[in-house]
């Protein structure tokens, strides 16, 4: 007899304002398989399994589990359906224990009460079976990130879940957390769970998946099993023949230091350094690569850098004057610009009409601004040049940030920040979950920027657009700069093994 | 878009108004009243030439309370503080009025820099409590009401009251160079001639030119722009260089100067002096203005006027046996009707906003290659 597949998907399409994040896609995971579904950012993975998952409600199509056909509402559908979903960003209470976490929700009761004790023997039953080992009493905020994702994935079985979708779980992890990863996914799939897996991390995916399914600019291009292909076939299967590459010409880089950072320090608000020692320089027409595993103080080095982290420590100077006393809009008016990691965090304000996100950050500066007042004419004229130039998909500069997708949002950001001609541009994740055609856009830019004379720190989790941008990738490991590197010697992997402190650790 | 804002400025609020009149509609035939009789009754007193004149002297304060709860709810914080604040500065600026005589515009202007301070200092204190020590100013400002009605009774009692006691308690009369003249000539020169005893307060035009203040500051300047950033997206602002305390202490004093001068159209156009029993609540309800106009000058000022006309055609109703809390049981029903309609149809409006965006942009996906 002939199983129906744990999930099957047809013609399920999907769109977004300037995008089209799906494109009929057909795609069928057996049960009891390890299904990999691999593709670049913004290929349309993530859209994909959230439609799975019940998060989004697609716009045409089929969508059928264990053979029968479903229209989740949400993902409580999807769990009553059998079906977990681990977020790359975990969703955790931070103070409550790992016990409390897993059964949030869906708190076994024993009359009025909850069983905490029925809740705690299943926890470790589980974690026993599938070698997810935690102890149910300690608090989250206590876990590393690896057991992090234990509690998540734990929380997931707990609910029943025989399909579970996993969403980049790797990206967050150090090699030996992966192996261990990877050992727990076999476990669940031994014993008849079926594993959906996003990635694009090739060399994982062909060590763990049955089988792989390929996206390519919201189209399924093919499935294929891990014997049939290397990961050299498949990354031309990923991106097609038409990829832009980040690779950088000649040099452009000159004598002239734009940045210098010197000493830099800074301590958490527990008092443990999470920025120790940093000095590194950008001189003009350079771009400098900062590597690192997130979570080891990027996120502070930007803040340091921007005034946004007051207490930090050591010199920063820029075009030879010392900014460490500034606030962050003196540092913006002495000529230093942001992208942020998080466009929608610290980079827009989604209900407000475009031309006003144009002027954020440059506010007080021309042409947004007039005296006190802001120049909302010459504003809207700017904005409709970044649109232009930067080929931003919109009907106008009055709608709402919100109605743009993601791709299009960042390259309004990049935009404002490259047409305010900073003298150093801080670049943080600037290529993050953006479309293929967004990111090569937002590469020439930076490109461009750089033979133009401006210095650029480029912070990103993207190994080959470090490799292809930079001029100089310092690698960045827990709040230090572990090593310099000269990206025309190294390769990813080499790159990835200083990541994780392994690389010896070269004075620079 | 255009659309969008017409269903969100006008529609929104008409809708909320059937919805609260009709539910007090319920309300009042449950006990046993026609409502279609106590409605007519409200709206043929209601609109005699007194009571529209009072209808506006009761809207100027709430007018200009829910300026000073609006500015503060831009930038997302919450000042309750009102109440108190304009207590407060209406003692001072009474006091400080009956102290001197001078050319009418500079007396009156002075006693409104007197109220402001006053009232601006009282808000610098809750500001700083969340700058330096994290406390939410809902819950300082809520204390700090307290605290000025107290002082503000003991400063009436104990200093400021005037020594000549007449049949009243009250400070000192403010000469006549510092009240603010009744409007009544403007009125007759259209030819509208009221009673006597129906004075519309000079300091209508001081509220007028406070919204037209307000709409710039808030729309117009660079410092209401980051006044709105903080209040959509505090990391976002801080990150484009505006500095999260900064804007505390600035919105907070603002907000404090602007209530400040709640009190003054009765203490310069009515009691000329602070009275024992002076007007309260136009604080709280302020804070249900501002939520009826949506923090927007014009909106704030419909609001102002729908509650003082509730307020005063509220008065025939107990004539006629009708509680007359049943009025204040739809100004209840109309915030919360207006906040909840208004939240449906905002997002009806951003689905649409960025449905049709979407439209303008998308290609239409390309046909499906052979599997």
């Amino acid at each position: 007899m002939v199983q129906a597949p744990a999930v099957e998907l047809e013609g399920v399409t999907k769109r977004y304002p300037g995008v089209v994040a799906n494109r009929a896609v057909a795609l069928t995971i057996e049960r009891g398989e390890v299904h990999a579904v691999v593709g670049e950012n913004g290929a349309g993975k993530s859209t994909l399994m959230k439609i799975v998952y019940g998060m989004v409600r697609p716009d045409e199509g089929t969508i059928r589990i264990n053979g029968e056909e479903v229209a989740f509402h949400s993902p409580r559908d999807a769990i009553e359906a059998g079906i977990g979903m681990v977020h790359q960003h975990f969703m955790l209470a931070d103070n409550l224990t790992v016990l409390e976490n897993v059964i949030l929700g869906a708190e076994p009761r024993d009359g009025l009460e909850i069983d905490f004790e029925q809740a705690s023997r299943r926890i470790r039953e589980l974690g026993e079976r599938y070698g997810l080992n935690l102890n149910p009493q300690q608090k989250v905020e206590t876990l590393s990130v690896g057991e992090r994702q234990r509690v998540e994935i734990i929380k997931v079985l707990f609910r029943g879940a025989g399909i579970l979708i996993l969403d980049e779980p790797t990206a967050v992890l150090v090699p030996h957390e992966v192996e261990e990863l990877f050992d727990s996914i076999r476990d669940l799939k031994g014993q008849g769970h079926t594993v959906a897996f996003i990635s694009h991390k090739l060399d994982e995916v062909l060590a763990i998946a049955d089988r792989i399914t390929v996206m390519r600019d919201g189209r399924t291009v093919a499935t294929v099993t891990p014997d049939e292909v290397d990961a050299r076939q498949l990354a031309e299967l990923m991106i097609g023949s038409e990829l832009p590459s980040p690779e950088t010409r000649e040099s452009t880089v000159q004598d002239e230091v734009l940045l210098e950072v010197r000493d830099l320090g800074l301590l958490s608000e527990g008092g443990r350094p999470v920025l120790e020692g940093i000095s590194f320089r950008v001189r003009r027409g350079e771009i400098v690569g900062i590597a690192g595993v997130e979570g080891n103080g990027q996120a502070q080095l930007v803040d340091s850098l921007m005034g946004l982290a007051p207490s930090a420590i050591g010199d920063v100077v820029l075009n030879g004057q010392s900014i460490i006393g500034f606030t962050t809009r003196e540092r913006r008016a002495s000529g230093i610009g942001l992208i942020p990691e998080d466009r929608q965090r610290q980079g827009l304000l989604l209900p407000s009409p475009l031309w006003e996100n144009a002027a954020l950050g440059h506010q007080d500066q021309e042409p947004f601004a007039n005296g006190i007042w802001i120049d909302k004419r010459s504003a809207r004229v700017r904005t409709e040049e970044i649109v232009s130039r930067f080929d931003v998909m919109t009907p106008g500069v009055d709608v709402p940030a919100t109605a743009l997708s993601g791709g299009n949002q960042q390259k309004l950001v990049v935009g404002r920040e490259i047409m305010a001609e900073p003298r150093v541009l801080i670049a943080a994740q600037p290529t993050r979950g953006i479309d293929v055609g967004a990111q090569a856009a937002v590469w020439e830019e930076l490109k461009s920027a750089r033979s133009a004379g401006m210095g650029i720190l480029l912070i990103s989790a993207d190994l080959d657009e470090l490799i292809g941008l930079s001029d100089t990738i310092h690698v960045l490991f827990e709040g230090r700069l572990v090593a310099k590197l000269d990206p025309s010697e190294i390769t990813p992997e080499i790159l990835g093994s200083h990541m994780t402190g392994a690389g010896e650790a070269k004075a620079s | 878009m255009r659309g969008g804002r017409f269903l969100t400025a006008v529609v929104a609020p008409a809708v909320a108004l059937v919805i609260a009149f009709g539910l007090a509609a319920l309300a009042l035939l449950l006990v046993d009243i026609n409502p279609i009789d106590a409605y007519r009754e409200m709206i043929s007193f209601g609109t005699t030439t007194a009571s529209l004149i009072i209808t506006v002297n009761n809207a100027v304060p709430l007018f200009i309370s829910a300026l000073a709860v609006g500015i503060g709810f831009k930038m997302g914080l919450f000042n309750i503080g009102v109440e108190g604040t304009y207590l407060i500065a209406a003692l001072f600026a009474a006091y400080v009025g009956a102290l001197f005589s001078i050319t009418t515009v500079l007396h009156v202007l002075s006693i409104m820099l007197v109220a402001v301070l006053v009232g601006a200092l009282w808000a610098w204190i809750p500001a700083m409590l969340k700058v330096k020590r994290g406390v939410h100013e809902v819950i300082s400002t809520i204390m700090l009401n307290f605290i000025a009605f107290a002082l503000s009774a003991y400063l009436f009692l104990n200093v400021f009251r005037a020594e000549t006691a007449g049949l009243t308690l009250a400070t000192d009369l403010i000469p006549e160079s510092g009240r603010m003249p009744s409007l009544n000539p403007l009125l007759g020169w259209f030819g509208i001639e009221p009673r006597a005893g129906a004075n519309l307060h000079g300091f209508l035009l001081v509220a007028i030119l406070l919204g037209i203040f307000y709409h710039y500051l808030v729309t117009k300047s660079r410092f209401g722009y980051d006044l709105r950033a903080a209040g959509i997206n505090p990391s976002a602002a801080h990150a484009s260089g505006v500095s999260p305390n900064r804007m505390i202490i600035w919105t907070m004093m603002i907000s404090g100067g602007l209530a400040g001068l709640v009190g003054l159209s009765q203490l310069l156009g009515f009691f000329n002096q602070y009275p024992q029993d002076f007007p309260r609540n136009y604080g709280f309800n302020g804070i249900a203005v501002a939520l009826l106009g949506r923090n927007h000058p014009v909106g704030m000022a419909f609001g102002a006027l729908l509650f003082g006309f509730m307020q005063r055609s509220a008065l025939i109703l107990d004539l006629r046996n009708v509680p007359k809390e049943i009025v204040t049981i739809i100004q209840g029903i109309v915030v919360l009707a207006v906040v909840i309609v208004y939240e449906v149809i905002s997002r009806y409006v951003q689905r649409r906003t960025v449905a049709a965006a979407a439209r303008a942009t998308a290609s239409e996906p390309e046909t499906v290659e052979a599997a």
